[in-house]
């Protein structure tokens, strides 16, 4: 099939593909783009490993064709924060064990980030309609409502974090 | 606890910048020049001899780059000696609708989907079995010429006198319980990536739990000398089970790699890892068991019928779980088990956390919740007088070393209110109690031999880094954390100096995998061991080059000090390079090898069950009934589990609760869904795992019993809380409207029948039996 010249703007940069036609946004992120940071974990818009941020709300990339993206800013986890300089969510999935095996991490992060983008201090039960379209099959979900909680008090009260092996990796102990 | 400084903190995991930044690599996020996309083609037929294959249209299609069939790796294999039952590809028939008949490999996906509808196989449809209680009465044409009627393996144990405590019971019940089949669900789909290298080496990046499994199958299969492959486990997005025997497409891409002398990738869709499986089987168990009126246990017999699917794989294990972890939770004196593992024409199952336990368990609780009522006796009572004398060895050989079920039990009736509460909820609300345990891995190998389980190495070179070399597999438990502290606090350095390579095969020692719940007890001891033997090492050096006696030094935040004056206090880079002094690069090694007085007793299929230690739990769920809709809402689960010592805290309650997660799905809404051997919910959206808003708050209280032979006193924290929770719920759905629901799962359908069949029998003049307790 022909391809066609797309340009996408992605974490902020400007980037040019040839793709088919009907190469879905997740396709392209993961093998065109090397943001391998986005999964796929089912087959039919099920599991939310592959949201991304399309002008700031979160979107399945993995039944979105790329074409119809080339007008829109997009934010994949990778664009949240890299290492060294994590996001508050970043963090606070890492310190509250959001991650355990992490495959479902980015789609839930991209969730959790648009969540806090429109609604600073989100209630519990806020946070858990947030989170619905997204599944973990490891963590039961409480350490990822924890590791929302911190990313808030992180936020807010540029409260210290706690001491962990991340905070240990940066400086010692 | 005093002296420990890494030991017991809540640490982020150490791959924890990786997944939260989408820079962390998976299977399927690998991908090098020249590679190649495997598809494999399925079987649309239950049961059918394959009588011709034709690949040469296929081969044909530009871009087709090899075409594999079951001539291509005709050998069998399995993960258990016993049970070498399945080829990569199907030799003579296909067994299941998605077993493995061909695959290719092409140089995109869409020449790899197209070249799989140009191979035209000739199939004649045989009989097919669906259901095992059926397969077993096949009188013919059964699904492995050696199995006769059907069954894999059956089991047959008797401990104790079992006719003589039922008779001294004064209540005796006797059940039958349905389980459905359960996937493990985990977030990634399988994916392998293997490649072909110039000088005939071949190495996999595979998604698995058992890297060394693998290599061995991959040499047996491929016919290759193990030293001939690399096997290197990438991240792992979950695995619970599912990728703790080797996988098909883990070995149709070395195959496909192999001919095609090309990098293929195979990545399952979401139904081929349901076509996959090895998952927790269909159960039927059939319980007996008497109490006295005080509510001691005084037999057990159990029957059951696991319905295995197409292929042996782990079944004969998971069997003997159920009849073997009867066992070992409470002081049972007499029992009695008859287990069959049945072949039917579907995916094949396997190990699923809990392995074997989770269905008997969900039985044993029920049926000890329905004696608790007949003796007008609390449930937390029943449980309570039923405790082992530990440390003990109990009827069917199982040695229990450290015992802190009592304390759970305490926890959960504390915090949930248990006392105050229960008979006194409002109509439609509940609450159930239920207790469950499990191994800290198998004390004997799957493939026998006196070969220590783990063994680990950690060289420390003049950068002063500290590399541990572990075999053992990070699948999200945080093994790979849990190796870290120990050898961080053995020689009193930081988390962060240590450097971790594992699970790749060219690299690190053996080690048996991640599975059974084996890794903080065993790579743990053996990292214990190996951090020991360098501590030694480095302290010897030292005492060496400063002329101090040796048994004067200790090491500790960083530092080595004499313990008793302050004679000398250097750097812990000072003392590397006073130890290298003398000796270069410093190599440790660690061994563990579960002691001999764990490994069980002597009967057939004794050596399933043993573990050098048991992990235990106690659970209180609440519930909510609708007794218009038969919905069930579970309100609250509380958990307390007995991991020995918690080396991580917050991994320990990652653990707990996404089993108390796990067991909630398979209670109330998961099940894998049959019609004449078609699944009919192939897919994440009508398997329903449990999202946010059907998960209620789950607390986890940590119970530390300090097991005498765990490192640091830890055992198991992963699977054993997940068999509680099925029974709590169950038993919380009893006490909201006192009807029993022995069928799994707990579907509104289910509960509304029950409902109305009492509401028949009180109706009538004859009923009025049972009711609210």
């Amino acid at each position: 099939m022909n391809k066609e010249l797309i340009t996408l703007t992605v974490n902020g940069e400007s980037r040019e593909v040839a793709i088919p036609p009907h190469k879905l946004l997740l396709d392209v992120l993961r093998e065109d783009l090397g943001l391998t940071g986005s999964k796929r974990g089912c087959d039919d818009s099920s599991c939310g490993a592959c949201a991304v941020l399309v002008d700031g709300v979160p979107m399945l990339a993995c039944v979105a064709l790329a074409v119809s993206y080339q007008d829109c800013s997009i934010t994949t986890v990778e664009g949240i924060g890299a290492p060294g300089e994590l996001h508050p969510v970043q963090s606070g999935w890492a310190d509250a064990g959001g991650s355990q095996c992490g495959f479902c991490s980015p789609g839930f992060l991209i969730s959790a980030k648009a969540l806090l983008d429109r609604n600073p201090d989100p209630s519990l039960d806020e946070i858990r309609e947030a989170l619905s379209s997204n599944l973990c099959r490891c963590t039961g979900y409480m350490q990822i409502y924890e590791a929302v909680k911190l990313a808030i008090e992180r936020t807010q009260g540029g409260a210290a974090p706690v001491e962990t092996a991340g905070t240990a990796a940066a400086g010692g102990r | 606890m005093a002296g420990h400084s890494i030991i017991g903190k809540p640490l982020a995991m150490t791959d924890s910048p990786g997944k939260v930044t989408g820079l962390g690599l998976y299977a399927d996020d690998l991908a090098v020049p020249g590679m190649l996309c495997g598809r494999i083609l399925h079987s649309p037929y239950p049961h059918a001899r394959i009588r011709a294959i034709d690949t040469s249209a296929a081969e044909a299609l530009p871009g087709v780059k090899a075409v594999v069939t079951g001539k291509d790796a005709p050998r069998p294999y399995g993960i258990l000696p016993i049970g070498h039952d399945e080829c990569v590809f199907a030799v003579d028939k296909a067994r299941y609708i998605g077993d493995n008949v061909a695959a290719v490999a092409a140089t995109s996906p869409e020449i790899a989907e197209q070249a799989l509808e140009l191979i035209r196989v000739d199939y004649e449809a045989l009989p097919a079995w669906f259901d095992a209680e059926k397969s077993m009465q096949a009188e013919g044409e059964w699904i492995h010429a050696d199995r006769a009627r059907n069954i894999e393996k059956e089991y047959h144990h008797v401990f104790g006198d079992v006719d003589g405590g039922f008779a001294g019971a004064d209540f005796v019940r006797e059940q039958r319980y349905f389980a459905g089949e359960i996937n493990h669900g985990a977030m990634e789909p399988h994916s392998t990536l293997a490649i072909w290298a110039p000088d005939a080496r071949l190495t996999v990046h595979s998604s698995t739990q058992v890297p060394y499994y693998l290599h061995r199958t991959l040499s047996e299969v491929c016919e290759m000398p193990m030293s001939q492959i690399r096997v290197i486990k990438p991240l792992v997005g979950g695995g619970f089970g599912g990728k703790s025997e080797i996988i098909p497409l883990e070995v149709a891409a070395a195959v496909l790699a192999r001919k095609s002398r090309r990098p293929v990738k195979i990545t399952y869709t979401r139904e081929e890892v349901f076509f996959a499986h090895r998952g927790r089987p269909i159960t039927i168990v059939e319980l007996k068991t008497g109490i006295t009126r005080a509510g001691k246990i005084s037999a057990v017999a159990a029957r059951v019928i696991q319905d295995g699917g197409a292929y042996c794989g782990y079944g004969p294990v998971t069997v003997l779980y159920s009849g073997a972890l009867l066992g070992a939770i409470y002081d049972i004196p007499a029992l009695r088990y008859d287990g069959f593992r049945v072949l039917t024409n579907k995916p094949a199952c396997g190990a699923m956390r809990g392995h074997g336990t989770v269905n008997v368990r969900f039985a044993f609780e029920a049926l000890l919740d329905e004696l608790a009522c007949a003796a007008g006796l609390d449930p937390a009572d029943v449980r309570r007088c039923n405790m082992l004398p530990a440390p003990c060895i109990t009827v069917n050989g199982l040695r229990v070393t450290s015992y802190g079920l009592p304390e759970c039990v305490e926890k959960v009736v504390e915090r949930s209110g248990w006392n105050d509460k229960r008979g006194k909820l409002p109509p439609g609300k509940g609450m159930g109690l239920a207790c469950s345990h499990y191994v800290s891995g198998a004390a004997n190998p799957i493939i026998r031999s006196n070969m220590p389980h783990t063994t680990v190495h950690i060289k420390v070179d003049r950068d002063a880094a500290i590399t541990v070399y572990s075999g053992a597999s990070e699948i999200g438990q945080g093994s790979d954390t849990m190796q870290v502290q120990i050898v961080a606090e053995v020689l009193g350095v930081a988390p962060a100096r240590i450097k971790l390579i594992a699970a790749d095969t060219d690299l690190t020692p053996i080690d048996l995998g991640s599975y059974s719940s084996r890794v903080t007890f065993m790579a743990g001891n053996a990292c214990l061991d190996a951090a020991r033997n360098l501590r030694t090492q480095i302290l010897e050096g030292v005492a060496q080059k400063y002329k101090v006696p040796v048994e004067t030094l200790d090491l500790r935040e960083s530092w080595v000090i004499t313990l008793d004056d302050s004679r000398l206090k250097i750097t812990f880079d000072d003392a590397i390079a006073a130890a290298l002094e003398f000796r270069g690069a410093l190599v440790a090694k660690g061994t563990y090898a579960p002691p001999e007085e764990a490994r069980g007793g002597k009967h057939k299929g004794a050596g399933v069950g043993p573990s050098p230690s048991y992990s235990y739990s106690a659970q209180v769920a609440e519930v909510t009934v609708d007794r218009e809709t038969g919905h069930v809402t579970v309100d609250r689960i509380v958990a307390a589990h007995d991991c020995g010592r918690a080396l991580n805290p917050i991994c320990v309650d990652g653990q707990v609760i996404g089993s108390v997660y796990m067991g909630m799905g398979q209670a109330l809404q998961e099940e894998m869904v049959w019609h004449d051997g078609r699944l009919m919910n192939p897919s994440l959206l009508e398997y329903r795992m449990p999202t946010t808003l059907e998960t209620p708050p789950i607390e986890c209280i940590i119970v530390e019993s300090m097991d005498p032979e765990g490192p640091f006193g830890a055992k198991e924290a992963g699977e054993g809380s997940l068999a509680a929770t099925i029974p709590a719920i169950a038993n919380a759905i009893y006490d909201a409207i006192g009807v029993r629901i022995n069928s799994l799962p707990i579907t509104p359908e289910k509960v509304l029948a029950a409902i109305r069949e009492k509401e028949k029998q009180m109706a009538t003049p004859a009923g009025g039996k049972g009711g609210r307790p």
